[in-house]
């Protein structure tokens, strides 16, 4: 994912340690985004997307920070949200991205559904040193 | 600790008392904006006053000490006042702290006033940080009780029609909630001997798969008793939302309105009541 300019002013961090820390992190999701000036449709998805990754990072990273910034393009503003973990990390990226396959008791459907919900997404895991999953929104 | 000191105080206190009550008073209204009767905050601030100066005769400056439970339970009190009127720590702190102020403005040069000043001044901090702490722990438990009460709250299960229940969800839902709402749910069809539910999720802000899953296991086990659900309250972001996700509700009905989802229970027990007429039942 290319790196686009950041308001800095919006930057806001929610540590993951509970699941209460998972529905903060979706209101500040939904803050910015309203902020940005992402549809109501746009608003929800990105929302969506934030809980499912942010539930991810709790219960399959065992913990971790959601970071969230609003970011600026040439001529479109969006939302970056970034959500990291220091747990087992993904050993097949690929399986772990297809629809119906979980290691838990989900749906199977969080990971790569989230991914459709967003415009750019980036996973990034390394076994035994943890996960990052990047996801960006564009308002229009 | 120096008794003389306690002793220079207390002289102090006790002869310009109607005198400091009033600046305090002032100092402390002043603070508040008008926002707490000055007929109440007098009355407070000279039982508070007096027990101060009754602790600091009983030859105590430990605000923790035994001496000060009178001034402690009267703190308590005001700050559990303060905080159930919404008032903020400073606000609530500083009608401790001005006391402080108040002295300051009568104090002499002399060294020995200023350092029975010094001591005096230290209990009062002490004082404050408790009344702080009074402060938070109130707030603490409205907040406690106020999670115990949307708990309660949350969660209704109402008749709709003769045979039709309905669920009204509102806000989010987590695994706790749904159990909850499960648990009535089921109750309350074997209670009316419902045969139709309707789960209505205008309130819930957003949709992921562990609502959806949620629902979906609340489906699957309302019709394992024989009840046929239906979802109500789906709004065009949340439809385009679950698309995306993937999320397929199967043969459950989902309509936009709960309007929508009465009418199609409704048409539903009226086909079932129609086949019945002219069978063996």
């Amino acid at each position: 994912m290319r790196d686009y300019p950041a308001d800095e002013a919006s930057r806001e961090e929610v540590p993951i340690q509970a699941s209460g820390d998972v529905v903060k992190a979706r209101q500040t999701v939904r803050l910015l985004a309203q902020q940005a000036g992402l549809s109501l449709v746009n608003q929800t998805k990105l929302v969506t997307a934030a809980s499912e990754l942010g539930r991810n990072t709790l219960i399959y990273g065992g913990g971790g920070t959601v970071e969230a910034v609003v970011v600026r393009d040439v001529a479109r503003v969006g939302v970056w949200v970034r959500f990291a973990d220091a747990g087992p990390g993904i050993p097949d990226m690929e399986l772990a991205l297809t629809d119906g396959w979980t290691s838990g008791s989900g749906m199977g459907l969080g990971l790569s559904g989230a991914r459709r919900l967003v415009d750019e997404f980036e996973l990034d895991s390394t076994p035994g040193v943890g996960t990052t999953v990047t996801v960006l929104k564009w308002a229009r | 600790m120096d008794s003389d000191d306690s002793k220079r105080l207390l002289e102090l206190l006790s002869a310009r008392r109607a005198e400091l009550i009033a600046q305090w008073e002032q100092t402390v209204a002043a603070s508040l904006h008008g926002r707490l009767s000055t007929v109440e905050l007098g009355r407070e601030l000279s039982e508070l006053y007096d027990a101060i100066t009754e602790a600091l005769a009983a030859g105590g400056l430990a605000g923790r000490g035994p001496e000060y439970g009178v001034v402690r339970s009267l703190l308590v009190e005001l700050s559990r006042n303060r905080a159930r009127q919404g008032f903020t720590p400073t606000e609530t702190a500083v009608s401790v702290f001005s006391l402080k102020e108040v002295l300051e403005s009568l104090l002499g040069g002399s060294v020995e006033e200023i350092r029975a000043y010094l001591q005096f001044s230290h209990l009062l901090d002490d004082l404050g940080l408790f009344t702080v702490e009074e402060y938070a722990r109130t707030r603490e438990e409205i907040i406690s009780a106020q999670s115990q009460q949307l708990l309660e709250l949350s969660t209704p299960v109402v008749k709709l029609w003769d045979g039709v229940v309905g669920v009204p969800l509102v806000g989010t839902l987590d695994s706790a909630r749904t159990q909850v709402v499960m648990e009535k749910l089921l109750q309350a069809l074997l209670d009316s001997n419902s045969t139709h539910a309707i789960i209505d999720i205008t309130g819930v802000p957003a949709v992921d798969t562990q609502v959806a899953q949620h629902l979906l296991k609340t489906v699957v086990a309302a019709r394992m008793m024989g009840a046929e659900c239906v979802i109500s309250g789906i709004r065009p972001q949340i439809a385009q939302t679950i698309v995306g996700l993937g999320i397929e509700f199967g043969d459950i009905p989902t309509k936009a309105t709960l309007a929508d989802a009465l009418r199609h229970a409704l048409v539903e027990i009226d086909k079932a009541a129609s086949t019945r007429a002219a069978g063996l039942l």
